[in-house]
């Protein structure tokens, strides 16, 4: 159902259009974090642990504090008033004692924490200072793995702060009733959104306004203004974001860090702006990781490959603190890992376990990236077990489009999950047909057979968009007819102020280049939710509509008065108020009716404000097919296609919805094959250099072949929408886990991320030698439960003492 | 803190006569003292390329590089690219291909395929993939990128064939 007023003269919305946002950003001129400075402004450079874990036994900043041009030395004492960040998200009861103190105050938690901070003139005399601050650390041991058993965080406090529990129906009778039950231990490696911008943050302090500017903030403007101004006791109305560039946030951008508030502080405290930029090192250190899970997967399932049940044991490594989003990932993980299926039975437990590592947070497709990863590679198993073709089992389990909106009797970020629309195995279709399935698939036997390790894998899943639960937008026209749009939301690059353009454009009559949206300034608009959960095309872009259709009507009812027209006469068309079906009527420019309007006593102008909101989130959905090719020898793994199908319910700008996904699966490939925050044993970050952590280059990534559907439209807003951030990066670890198994001609052998070349040297070896001496199936079995596919960080021989543990959880109520 | 010296850094054809310690790398000389912010810092030891400018046409990490090594050399950085208020063909062809997202890496693509169409005009598909593998975007995934480079040599070819 599209609103009637979305038929302007040239319609902007479903077309490919430039983006309005690049002209500065191709010509040098964008403002990033590292662009914005203040006279007189001091640099702050953080110090930080290089213990994992030990007992703070005092900080020595006296060299540091004689050094000429150093301003200040702070340590936990200077800011003992202000408390430890607090959630914003999924706060569950027990997580409070874990969160993060701007410094550490008595106990290091992980390499990388906060316990000091130099402020000086310049900031190469700040690191100079800086590393004249010496820390007298007493190391402990460190836990480094999230499925050892529990230790202590402090006096009284477990690492196991919390157990997230999701489910229905009665998987215990599921598996009682089960033709074969079939198990799998599937972990996900420790990475991150490792965006090309470090963080930064810029504070200034305006005494006689009494004012707190944060620059160079993101995604969550509004929200981190409210708990900046709670931890610093001052009135919400006394403190002000302001977003400009954006290099990138995936996730771990934009949630509030210890430096973001230590700016602010230091800027009321020391009377001076306060600039901080991190380095590459200690973004890779200190800002949020993500996707490290460990997943013990067990499916009840019929003789023709149904489903019955599916339960999950999952170890979740938050790392040392937890931080804004409380059990955000572990609350994901579990309510979207049934996926597409129908799974009649379901039980998830979410062990949220901290250790001495980075605090983790959320990155693109949080807890569903690891969840597609699990559940797609256990279906991989079940079809080999039972003897059904990969494809046919998915089908079998996949809920059917005429049972939407479909009750997932599961809650979501305290939403319940109703699967608002879809056509899965429509979409499923789609997608074998573009690749032309069955044709690749003897293709690839045929290269098998001459010696090449090459295969073909699939991955189906359901995304979530369209987080509410509200949004504010206010549009107005000035006098000379540009539009000017203020919301509440952010820009982390995604293109959102071109999207909005073309969805006020079309309401409202106008060509999109004559409209200039806001976003990220908390000064220009009360509320505003910002940019994360793919929520903004869908919740910003209807309150837009809102907000521009009430503007329509207010500038034709003007114009009516003003031209002696009935307003049922008169439309807007490229910026002209018009009468319709006549060129010889009279008409106004919006700019001259604005200027009319202005000297009018009764008019507030051309302003109108339009609001939307939601009870539930929506799901678009995808299917990601990749083909595979291993190198026997190395290990090494080309990509040499990868196909995504996407359901978006409506495009406002497929060449933008093309960008999400290909950037979406290019982060997937990496997560997959490449990127991993490693350890040493005694909690020394291995990966601090992009020489360790690696980035895909263009070498690593195929072109991604995008198909953008639109069969399933939202029934919860009006123009059909939902977010398309996710979908690109949430089904590529299953993908190519499924292809690589299918290269080495065995189902399960891939049940670790990321898939490197070490790795996959080793299995091919212990595939191979299995060959030798044990029959297919015995080789499957095998490989799925033996030791041996221990990592250091997800143990399966512990599993059996966990089974007992997993009847527990069958046995609980719901 | 060492002691400050004079040096000249040319960039866009402006000379810019700054004072810096012989540590100052040239991108902190390029973006604070010459005030031009347009190139960007990403990892600050030459993996990720968003440092990217052409010092006497070659494309360089500007973070691996001391300003004061840059004394007397030609630098060229994005905001040199564009004529007053027109894209140059490169950066039409960016706009025009999506070949962008926030941006942030977009300076050091533009100068590192600017410095390489220059001297290798007559580049093979096997060339640009290589010559593309030196710097990182975490936006793209890159095919937009090779799009608008290979839509710009097809242009280029037409004006000046071999």
């Amino acid at each position: 159902m599209v609103a009637a007023s979305v038929k302007s003269s040239v319609k902007h919305v479903g077309q490919s259009l430039s983006r309005l946002e690049d002209r500065p950003l191709l010509t040098g001129r964008g403002r990033f974090a590292g662009d914005i400075s203040f006279p007189q402004q001091l640099h702050m450079r953080v110090i930080r642990s290089n213990f994992a874990h030990g007992k703070l036994r005092a900080v020595d900043a006296h060299a540091a504090r004689a050094l000429p041009g150093v301003h200040a030395v702070w340590t936990a004492a200077d800011v003992a008033d202000i408390p430890p960040i607090d959630f914003r998200q999924c706060r569950v009861e027990g997580l409070e004692p874990y969160r993060q103190p701007l410094f550490a105050s008595d106990r290091v938690r992980y390499v990388g924490e906060p316990v000091a901070a130099v402020f000086a003139e310049d900031s190469y005399l700040a690191e100079d200072a800086a590393e004249l601050v010496a820390l007298h650390i007493e190391e402990l041991p460190a836990i480094l793995s999230a499925d050892d058993d529990p230790g202590t965080f402090s006096e009284g406090l477990s690492t196991e702060p919390a157990i997230v529990r999701k489910g229905y129906g009665d998987t215990k009778a599921a598996i009682s009733n089960a033709h074969t039950i079939v198990e799998g231990t599937f972990s996900i490696g420790r990475h991150s959104g490792v965006p090309i911008e470090t963080r930064g943050a810029i504070a200034r302090y305006d005494v006689a306004r009494d004012a707190l500017e944060l620059h160079g903030a993101a995604k969550l403007p509004h929200i981190n203004r409210d708990q900046i101004a709670r931890m610093l006791g001052r009135a919400a109305s006394s403190v002000h974001l302001f977003e400009s560039h954006v290099g990138g946030g995936f996730g771990i951008r934009g949630e509030l860090y210890p430096e973001d508030v230590l700016v602010c502080a230091a800027a009321v405290r020391l009377q001076r702006p306060i600039k901080w930029i991190e380095d590459r090192r200690e973004h890779l250190i200190a800002a949020n990781h993500s996707r490290q899970q460990c997943h013990h997967v067990r499916a009840a399932v019929d003789r023709d490959g149904r489903i019955l049940g599916l339960e999950d044991e999952i170890f979740f490594d938050q790392g040392a603190y937890v931080r804004t989003h409380a059990a955000t990932v572990p609350d994901l993980t579990a309510a979207m890992l049934p996926g597409p299926y129908r799974i009649p039975a379901y039980r998830a437990a979410v062990h949220i376990r901290l250790t001495n590592k980075t605090p983790c947070g959320t990155y693109r497709a949080p807890g569903r990236f690891e969840s597609t990863f699990a559940r797609e590679r256990l279906l991989d198993v079940i079809a080999d077990k039972i003897g059904i073709d990969r494809v046919e089992i998915r089908r079998r389990n996949l809920i059917a489009s005429k049972e939407m909106p479909y009750r997932r009797a599961l809650d979501a970020l305290g939403t319940e999950i109703v699967l608002d629309s879809g056509d899965y195995s429509g979409l499923l279709d789609k997608a074998l047909s573009a690749i032309d399935w069955p044709q690749l698939q003897e293709k690839l036997a045929l290269r098998r057979a001459s010696g090449e390790l090459v295969g073909l894998g699939i991955a189906l899943f359901v995304e979530k968009s369209g987080l509410g639960p509200s949004d504010q937008v206010r549009v107005g026209i000035d006098s000379d007819g540009a539009v000017e749009v203020i919301t509440g939301s952010a820009s982390v690059g995604q293109g959102m102020e071109t999207v909005i353009a073309q969805i006020c454009a079309d309401t409202l009559g106008v060509d999109y280049r004559r409209v200039r949206v806001i976003h990220g300034q908390t000064d220009r608009i009360e509320h505003g939710m910002g940019t994360f959960a793919s929520r903004v095309t869908v919740m910003t872009g209807e309150a837009t509509r809102v907000a521009a259709s009430a503007l329509k009507k207010k500038t034709i009812d003007a114009a009516s008065e003003l031209l002696q027209m009935p307003a049922a006469a008169l439309d807007i068309v490229g910026g002209e108020v018009v009468c319709t079906g006549s060129t010889a009527g009279p008409s106004i420019g919006l700019g001259a009716l604005a200027r009319t309007l202005l000297n009018s006593s009764d008019s507030r102008g051309l302003v109108a404000e339009g609001w939307f909101r939601v009870d539930h989130m929506n799901y678009p959905y995808g299917v990601h097919i990749s083909v595979a090719r291993v190198d026997r020898d190395t290990g090494g793994v080309a990509v040499e296609r990868y196909l995504v199908a996407y359901d978006v319910g409506k495009a406002v700008n497929p060449m933008l919805i093309e960008g999400q996904i290909a950037g979406g699966c290019a982060q997937g490939v990496g997560g997959a094959l490449l990127e991993e925050f490693l350890y040493d044993d005694r909690g020394e970050p291995l990966s601090v250099t992009l020489a360790d952590y690696l980035i895909p280059t263009i070498r690593e990534i195929p072109t991604i072949d995008v198909m953008i559907c639109e069969d399933a439209p939202s029934p919860l807003n009006p123009l059909g929408l939902k977010g398309a951030g996710e979908g690109g990066t949430t089904g590529v670890g299953a993908a190519l886990a499924a292809a690589i198994d299918d290269a080495l001609g065995e189902g399960g052998i891939v049940t670790e991320l990321p898939i490197t070349p070490q790795r996959l040297r080793r299995l091919i070896r212990r595939a191979a030698e299995g060959q030798n001496h044990t029959t297919k199936s015995e080789l499957r079995d095998a490989l799925v439960n033996k030791p041996e596919n221990d990592t250091p960080n997800c143990r399966a021989d512990r599993y059996s003492s966990r089974l007992a543990a997993t009847s527990e959880i069958t046995r609980q109520g719901h | 803190m060492s002691e400050r010296t004079d040096v000249t850094l040319t960039i866009n054809g402006k000379r810019y006569v700054i004072r810096v310690e012989p540590r100052r790398t040239l991108v902190d000389a390029i973006r604070e003292e010459c005030g031009q912010t347009g190139t960007h810092i990403g990892c600050e030891h030459g993996v990720c390329g968003a440092c990217t400018v052409l010092v006497d046409g070659a494309p360089i990490r500007s973070c691996l590089m001391f300003a004061v090594q840059a004394d007397g050399k030609d630098i060229r950085t994005v905001e040199g690219l564009a004529t007053a208020d027109e894209l140059n063909t490169l950066q039409r062809a960016f706009m025009e291909n999506h070949s962008l997202q926030c941006g942030f890496c977009t300076p050091g693509f533009l100068m590192l395929v600017t410095g390489f169409l220059e001297r290798e005009p007559e580049f093979t598909d096997a060339d640009l993939v290589d010559m593309l593998a030196s710097n990182l975007c975490r936006c793209t995934g890159y095919q937009n990128i090779v799009k608008a480079v290979r839509a710009v040599a097809v242009e280029m070819r037409q004006h000046h064939p071999a």
